[in-house]
């Protein structure tokens, strides 16, 4: 029997993160009731003109330059032609003939998988608008908040063998993008899309097969899954003796096939010519130092010192690196609890299962960066003990409200009244003969038991050493 | 003073007489509202007045300049703006069925800059439709007539600035140049008018042609008038990435301007053939001229001018097809109401909306891009603009200006084009090279032919050389009297 392998190529499409859009000076942020984040020059207008944003470049050099790519010296944009709703000037400006940058390589795999994907090209180009299908008024609707955020698409180089080697690439160009500032990379947001072009050949053979594509792919299950099937759909057909297709195809996920959109036959004639609106881009070497400049410490490297100088452990290490809202969660943490491992430690326990148990990827974690630091200090300096630290991150996870306030609105602060907490004692004594007994007989999982009662009347806010001490007292006192 | 005498001063005369308290702003403006009442029902130079509007605007202006708070050159002078310059809340239809009732929620810069200048604006101005033409008879809104004589056409495609110049139904006006749009209904209408080097202006709001050739101009009485109309507009603006830095003209420097050492040169590629003997004629009497002002006039070849009209149309129509994708009937304008789905809404409201020239240059567009045919079309284009540029940049070693005819012919008569749409895109053959490569051009009346017609004489200089062509074209003006007749006084003078 003949073996086959996939041959895998990604467009990667990421949003780049500047405040304004890509001509205009209209915001970027997610979300905002349909059409207000839209002006006359993104809605394209009659008479108006697009005026390149400055910052755009830079992002766009900056991801260019983390992923080992050369930058351009003179390039320009082009315009590509075609007709829908979502593309208000009927046109996208993007770059066809000279891309931001150029043969860049990302390494995926651990040890003998290392392995390095090539970077053809990233250029910078407008996403377009959504339609909206209002079911109500049996109608499509268009929304153009999103018309003129900067894009940069990451074509790959056709290396990639196996849906793994795919997703460990896109979680380590996610990473490296979340690193450097320039996108958030939210596939659920679709501030990072993926069309995958695959196609099959028997192993051993140097040419390609024929391929399909598979576009706006925005899980990275999804992914998985989608490469998975075409891989054997495509086998399965050329093992019967049929041919495959150059199409594009939409995978259903929930259904896990996927079906043709549209043949070779029907593609799009862009009729690409150079955009006379906008000026050529002239990067100088300055500019590119200067942008170097501002790359910060990758993952790797923040990796090794997070383990050599904070003394963390490697596995603590690897996952607080794993992704660069971890990091920023961490470091702020840690800055303002004044204790790395104290604050790597509530990351680790506390704060990954939360967003384990919510489902929640910590760049779309709702909490403000200074939350856990604060409960972490309100813990070390007594206000609270450790368990209604953990209480009160629980409660507030999700939510803007300040954990200092909310400790004090709440009445959760340490109860270190020694009247009040030797009235918890004495009841916990009075109602638990047996455990006084046995603790007297020396056993001494009894305290803990006691403690835990006495505990339990204070509702949680005993200072645990002093209910120790003031128990352990009273107990001496009846020997 | 009588509305009469009003009418007859420049631009520039109405301005002082305005600023020495001899008339008022109110009233040139009532006295040019007079005139477009009297005359646009028969010549259609305009496509809305601003009747009380602009009495308005001019009271308010007069008591500005009273109080001393405006001293631009122009302050308080009516002038009127081609209908493809968008202007907040008012219509603004390209004279196209397409955006009949578009209504833009913004201001083209150079709108602004004219508020700012204390201008007076009477109303918007008839063109072809979307700029696409050289008669101004392509118009949704009915040809415009030539005031010369109105069986005739006025040129194009600013053919209602041009003509509202010439039957003065306003001061001065504002076109848009894209391969002659400015300067040859200056030459049909024997008004003066500036292309000026490409970036001077900026085309924010400027509803796009072919973007990398459109430039805002002024046309004016006498050169004079444009320069102080162009300094009102010029300069870098942050909403057009394609403007440059540029120095406003100096008018007494114009005014002075000599003629000795001035180096002139003459193609004689635009006098082959097709050229009419009696535009030859002025046009060679009008570069005599300089010649006797002590200019030096030497004769040259610029054989890449034959290449000009195919290099123009297939830049013209590749840019255009792109720029005019945008009427597709989902977000404003036209949308044909016989539409059931979303093709239909593209093919029916762009076939229902556009006039056939328009739609001529957009398939030409679309065709020229295609792919396959783009390396034979556009690529070839894009060569043939890098030799002619440097044909200039070599020209403009040894010439400080090149003269030449604005049209091979003077105005033809209404219909003659329309019926042969080749011979309509050659008679833009001197026009549209200054425009391929972004140089500044100008067109001043020069003569007239056996029917009276005006003839033009077009200038083309270096780079931002406007100073150096508006003097030239000033010199010209002080020795001359064409541009001072206007079709009224066609029997006196005659
Ligand atoms: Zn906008």
């Amino acid at each position: 029997m003949i073996e086959y392998e996939a041959v895998i190529g990604l467009e990667v499409h990421v949003e780049l993160s500047t405040e304004s859009k890509i001509f205009c000076a209209c915001p970027t942020a997610f979300g905002g009731a349909p059409n207000t984040h839209v002006c006359a020059i993104c809605s394209g207008m009659p008479g108006t003109l697009p005026a390149l944003n400055r910052e755009v470049l830079r992002y766009a050099i900056r991801a260019g330059l983390a992923t080992n790519c050369e930058i351009t010296r003179d390039g320009k944009f082009d315009r590509k032609n075609y007709f829908y709703p979502d593309l208000p000037k009927a046109y996208q400006i993007s770059q066809l003939y000279l891309p931001v940058c150029r043969n860049g390589r990302i390494e995926i795999g651990e040890g003998k998988n290392k392995k390095t994907i090539g970077i053809h090209e990233m250029h910078i180009e407008e996403d377009a608008g959504k339609l909206v299908h209002d079911p109500e008024g049996n109608c499509t609707l268009v929304d153009y908040n999103r018309c003129g955020i900067p894009l940069i698409e990451i074509v790959s180089k056709p290396d990639f063998r196996s849906a793994d080697e795919v997703t460990d690439y896109l979680e380590r160009l996610k990473t490296t993008l979340q690193y450097i500032g320039v996108s958030d990379c939210k596939m659920q947001e679709g501030s990072m899309r993926a069309d995958i072009n695959l196609s099959v050949r028997p192993v051993g053979r140097e040419e390609l097969g024929t391929r399909t594509e598979m576009k706006n792919m925005a899980s990275l299950k999804a992914i998985s899954r989608a490469i998975e099937a075409e891989t054997k759909r495509q086998i399965s057909r050329i093992s019967a003796g049929k041919p495959i297709k150059q199409q594009t195809r939409r995978w259903d996920d929930d259904k896990g096939v996927s079906f043709s959109m549209r043949s070779k036959e029907d593609a799009h004639d862009y009729k690409y010519f150079p955009e006379p609106d906008l000026l050529p881009l002239r990067v100088s070497d300055g500019m590119i130092e200067e942008i170097r400049r501002e790359i910060p410490e990758l993952r790797e490297a923040r990796r090794a010192r997070y383990i050599k100088e904070l003394g963390l452990p490697e596995y603590d290490a690897d996952i607080l690196t794993s992704s660069f809202p971890l990091v920023r969660i961490f470091e702020r943490t840690a800055g303002i609890c004044g204790n790395a491992k104290e604050a790597s430690n509530w990351i680790m326990t506390d704060l990954l299962k939360l967003l384990k148990d919510e489902q929640v990827a910590p760049e779309d974690m709702h909490f403000p960066e200074d939350s856990l630091g604060k409960i972490i200090r309100m813990t070390s300096e007594g206000v609270i003990n450790r368990s209604v630290g953990r209480r009160v991150l629980t409660e507030l996870f999700g939510s803007d409200t300040d954990p200092i306030t909310y400790v004090k609105d709440n009445g959760l602060a340490m109860v270190s009244d020694q009247s009040v907490i030797e009235t918890a004692v004495d009841r916990a004594i009075r109602e638990n003969e047996k455990a006084v007994a046995d603790y007297l007989c020396g056993n001494p999982k009894s305290l803990q038991f006691l403690i835990g009662q006495a505990m339990r009347h204070l509702r949680g806010k005993g200072d645990p050493q002093s209910v120790q001490k003031i128990l352990f007292e009273h107990l001496e006192k009846r020997r | 003073m009588k509305d009469e005498n009003i009418l007859n001063m420049t631009a520039l005369e109405v301005a002082r007489a305005i600023r020495s308290g001899d008339i008022t702003s109110p009233q040139a403006t009532e006295a040019v509202l007079s005139a477009i009442e009297e005359k646009d029902g028969e010549l259609n130079g305009y496509i809305r007045v601003f009747g009380d509007r602009a009495i308005a605007r001019a009271s308010e202006v007069q008591k500005q300049i009273e109080r001393g708070a405006l001293d631009y050159p122009l302050a308080g002078v009516p002038y009127a703006i081609k209908d493809n310059i968008c202007t907040e809340g008012i219509p603004t239809t390209c004279g196209s069925k397409m955006l009949e009732n578009f209504i833009p929620p913004y201001s083209a810069t150079v709108v602004h800059d004219l508020e700012r200048a204390g201008a007076v604006s009477v109303g918007k101005l008839n063109l072809d439709e979307f700029c696409m033409g050289s008669t101004s008879e392509t118009s949704f809104f009915g040809p415009v007539k030539n005031p010369w004589d109105t069986t005739r056409v006025p040129g194009g495609s600013s053919g209602g600035a041009a003509a509202s110049v010439a039957a003065r139904m306003s001061f001065y006006a504002y076109g848009s140049d894209t391969g002659g749009s400015i300067r040859q209904p200056c030459s049909y209408c024997g008004v003066s008018g500036i292309k000026p080097t490409y970036g001077s202006v900026s085309r924010f709001g400027l509803i796009a042609y072919a973007s990398s050739l459109d430039q805002i101009g002024p046309i004016g009485r006498d050169m004079l008038d444009c320069a102080a109309a162009l300094n009102q507009i010029i300069g870098k603006d942050p909403a057009d990435q394609t403007t440059i830095d540029t120095v406003p003209i100096d008018l007494s420097a114009a005014s002075e301007f000599s003629g000795k050492g001035l180096r002139i040169g003459v193609p004689e590629d635009f006098f082959a053939e097709g050229i009419d003997p009696e535009v030859e004629a002025a046009v060679r009497k009008a570069v005599h001229v300089f010649s006797e002002l002590g200019a030096s006039v030497t004769s040259f070849r610029l054989p890449i001018a034959r290449y000009a009209i195919p290099t123009y149309y297939i830049i013209a129509c590749a840019e255009a097809c792109s720029n005019l994708s945008r009427y597709d009937g989902i977000k404003y304008g036209y949308r044909s109401q016989n539409a059931k789905s979303l093709s239909d809404i593209y093919v029916m409201s762009r076939s229902e909306g556009f006039g056939l020239e328009v739609k001529r240059r957009i398939m030409l567009g679309n065709y020229v891009l295609s792919s396959g045919f783009y390396d034979a079309y556009y690529k070839k284009a894009l060569q043939s603009k890098a030799l002619i540029r440097k044909a200039f940049d070599e020209a403009f070693v040894k010439y400080d200006l090149i003269l030449g005819p604005t049209a091979p012919s003077t105005a033809p008569r209404i219909g003659e084009s329309l019926s042969d749409p080749l011979r309509m895109y050659l008679s833009d053959v001197y026009t549209v090279l200054p425009n391929i490569v972004g140089l500044p051009s100008a067109s001043i009346p020069c003569g007239f032919d056996r029917n009276n017609m005006p003839v033009g004489l077009q200038m083309i200089g270096p780079y931002r050389s406007e100073q150096t062509m508006v003097g030239a074209a000033c010199l010209f003006q002080r020795s001359t009297a064409y541009h001072l007749r206007f079709p009224e006084k066609r029997g006196e003078d005659a």
